[in-house]
């Protein structure tokens, strides 16, 4: 394990951020730490980064006690949600800081940062100063620079929260390759679902303050821990006390299956290859979405009776508390 | 940078505003000035030479300049540190600290002068006879001369300072903190450049107010001719003398000192640049 997390408190004042916290992050991973806004990922990576103390718990980095170590001795990198760039200095002093500050030799220095130039595609930018770089340029230069010092690992927190949803896009799956390639221990803060089961090895769920579950992307969609876990990860609907996806429901027409629900079909959407069918069920409208061909083949619309299933093996999470809630929901993001 | 862009107003309201404004800094500041130079230089340069010919009076503007350098050294020291203490950290007693630094702005100087005559004065202050034993006079000496012009420009390089730290926020120096960089490195290479220009703006007005300072200095020179007599004491006091021609003179090459420092700054800084 690379990162050793154990019983981690954090309290601003009388806020509690962070409540014994024990996370153990894989070596060479690509790690998303997800949530939705205030959970507390971003002060879980900066105590992680030592930029941030806890007031309980233990931080372990490559084995060595990192607890009380100041940040400049834990030889993570930090790439922040704003870049955090030099402004004063240009895009190669940038990149070349940490090693100038190890007074490298300027030979190895020069040959180093051309080399990171390269990997992150900035070559042609070398001399410029950051005001004079696009967003998406910038934060790949903030990459550089924590790479430069070849940190054991990198944390980034929400690396591309700030730009627009296609370079969003481009540049996560660039941190995908550009992970499969340096193989260096990556902790990333989202709390956008898709990019972190797009992305990531393992996903840790955390909602205000708490670890809600730890696993695989896989693990995360097919098992979720809780309802948390399976509302937070896509989309739900609700039939009778369980929580299902959409997809998972199945409407038929006539067959009376004894497991099925009787409902009425009450509103059809269809949106692009997708047709989201609305069914309620007297006390619920339960959402089920199919292909355009599956919606055809079932031949149902407003107004038709139908039998309401979930599909045999798919996952459901009994709802806590509560049971009275809307069966419509679409995930936070 | 959106609080630069300005208000664009047409017609005459514009050129009203203009000429008020204008008039008003032409009769406050620039006239009263130019009559200063015009009187100097009244039989061409016969002031000037007059009162550089003066070992007293050279030795009265050696020391304003070496007060005044002095003084400026202290208070940038000083007045980034504290200004890194008040921006960066948070502790008990911090607005009071922030609150007591405006205390020399708004104090009159000569109680300034006064007070310190009370704490150091070499025969009944609290300090000042126990210094006096370890051979130190601070009151009626240069180091009293230093204190007090140090006292009464005291805010100005933080108060030039405190906005642009606030501005530049932390992220910058805890990235270089990951990177390996130590507390002095951070500063030297990351806040230092950071703040410079607020930095040289609070040093330049500081040496403009040192140059001038007059009431605290008066009070705590003894302004004993030749020795603690500063610039300004003797623009007093050949004034009082009717010696105009000299006082003018002075008083002009004090305020040109001043002014320099300013116009200089106006033109290198660089105009992207916010404060
Ligand atoms: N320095 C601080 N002082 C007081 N409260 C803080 C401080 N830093 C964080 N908090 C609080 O701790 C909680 C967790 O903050 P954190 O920044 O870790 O959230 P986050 O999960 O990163 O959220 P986001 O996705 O919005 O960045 C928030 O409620 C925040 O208000
Ligand atoms: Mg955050």
């Amino acid at each position: 394990m690379s990162i050793e997390i154990t019983g981690v408190t954090k309290r601003f004042g009388d806020f509690v951020a962070l409540e014994d916290v024990s996370v153990s992050i894989p070596s060479g991973q690509l790690t998303a730490l997800l949530g939705p806004s205030g959970g507390g990922k971003s002060t879980l990576l900066r105590i992680i980064a030592g930029l941030e103390y806890a007031d309980a718990g233990t931080v372990g980095i490559e084995g060595l006690d990192a607890t009380h170590l100041p940040a400049r001795k834990r030889g993570v990198g930090f790439v922040f949600q704003h870049y955090a760039a030099f402004k004063h200095l240009s895009v190669r002093r940038n990149i070349a800081f940490g090693l100038e500050i190890r007074k490298r030799p300027k030979d190895e220095i020069r040959h180093r940062v051309d080399e990171l130039l390269a990997l992150v595609h900035l070559e042609q930018f070398a001399e410029r100063l950051p005001a004079q770089l696009s967003g998406g340029q910038r934060q790949r230069m903030a990459l550089a620079r924590a790479l430069a010092v070849e940190p054991k690992v990198l944390l980034l927190d929400e690396p591309f929260g700030a730009l627009d949803a296609k370079v969003r896009k481009e540049l996560r799956e660039w941190l995908r390759r550009l992970h499969d390639e340096v193989h260096v221990t990556t902790v990333f803060v989202t709390h956008d679902q898709e990019e972190a089961l797009e992305v990531a090895d393992e996903i840790v769920v955390i909602n205000e303050g708490r670890v809600e579950q730890i696993g695989s992307p896989d693990q995360l969609y097919d098992e979720p821990a809780n309802d948390f876990v399976m509302r937070f990860l896509g989309p739900v609907t609700q039939l009778g006390d369980l929580l299902v996806r959409p997809h998972d429901v199945t409407l038929t027409t006539g067959a009376d299956d004894p497991d099925a629900v009787a409902g009425r079909v009450a509103r059809v959407v269809r949106v692009g290859f997708e047709v989201r069918v609305e069914v309620s069920t007297g006390e619920q409208v339960v959402l089920a979405t199919m292909t355009r061909t599956e919606f055809l083949r079932l031949g149902v619309d407003a107004g038709t009776t139908v039998s309401v299933r979930v599909v045999p093996g798919a996952p459901v999470v009994p709802v806590s508390g509560s049971s009275v809630r809307s069966g419509l929901e679409v995930p936070a993001r | 940078m959106a609080e630069r862009q300005r208000l664009r107003t047409r017609g005459p309201g514009r050129f009203v505003t203009r000429a008020i404004v204008t008039a008003y800094l032409f009769l406050l500041v620039a006239w009263p000035l130019w009559l200063v130079a015009q009187n100097t230089f009244a039989d061409g340069f016969d002031n000037l030479r007059g009162i550089l010919d003066d070992p007293d009076v050279v030795h009265a503007l050696q020391l304003t300049v070496v007060v005044a350098v002095v003084a400026v050294v202290i208070n940038t020291v000083f007045g980034v540190g504290i200004s890194i203490l008040i921006v960066r950290y948070r502790f008990p007693g911090r607005r009071l600290l922030n609150a007591l630094l405006d205390v020399p702005l708004s104090v009159s100087p000569i109680v300034v002068g006064l007070a310190l005559v009370l704490v150091y004065g070499g025969r009944s202050g609290w300090f000042g006879p126990g210094l006096e034993d370890a051979g130190l006079q601070v009151i009626f000496a240069t180091p009293g001369i230093i204190l007090a012009t140090t006292f009464v420009a005291l805010p100005l390089v933080i108060r030039e300072v405190v906005p642009v730290l606030e501005e530049i926020g932390t992220e910058q120096e805890q990235a270089a903190q990951s990177l390996g960089a130590t507390a002095a490195q951070t500063f030297r290479r990351i806040t230092l450049p950071a703040i410079r220009w607020g930095v040289t703006y609070g040093v330049v007005l500081s040496l403009a107010r040192s140059l001038g300072e007059f009431g605290a200095v008066k009070v705590v020179s003894g302004n004993v001719l030749g020795e603690t007599r500063t610039a300004t004491l003797v623009v007093e006091e050949k004034y009082l003398n009717f010696d105009q021609g000299g006082a003018y003179a002075t008083a002009f090459l004090l305020a040109l000192v001043a002014v320099a420092c300013i116009v200089v700054v106006s033109i290198i800084r660089p105009k992207e640049e916010p404060r």
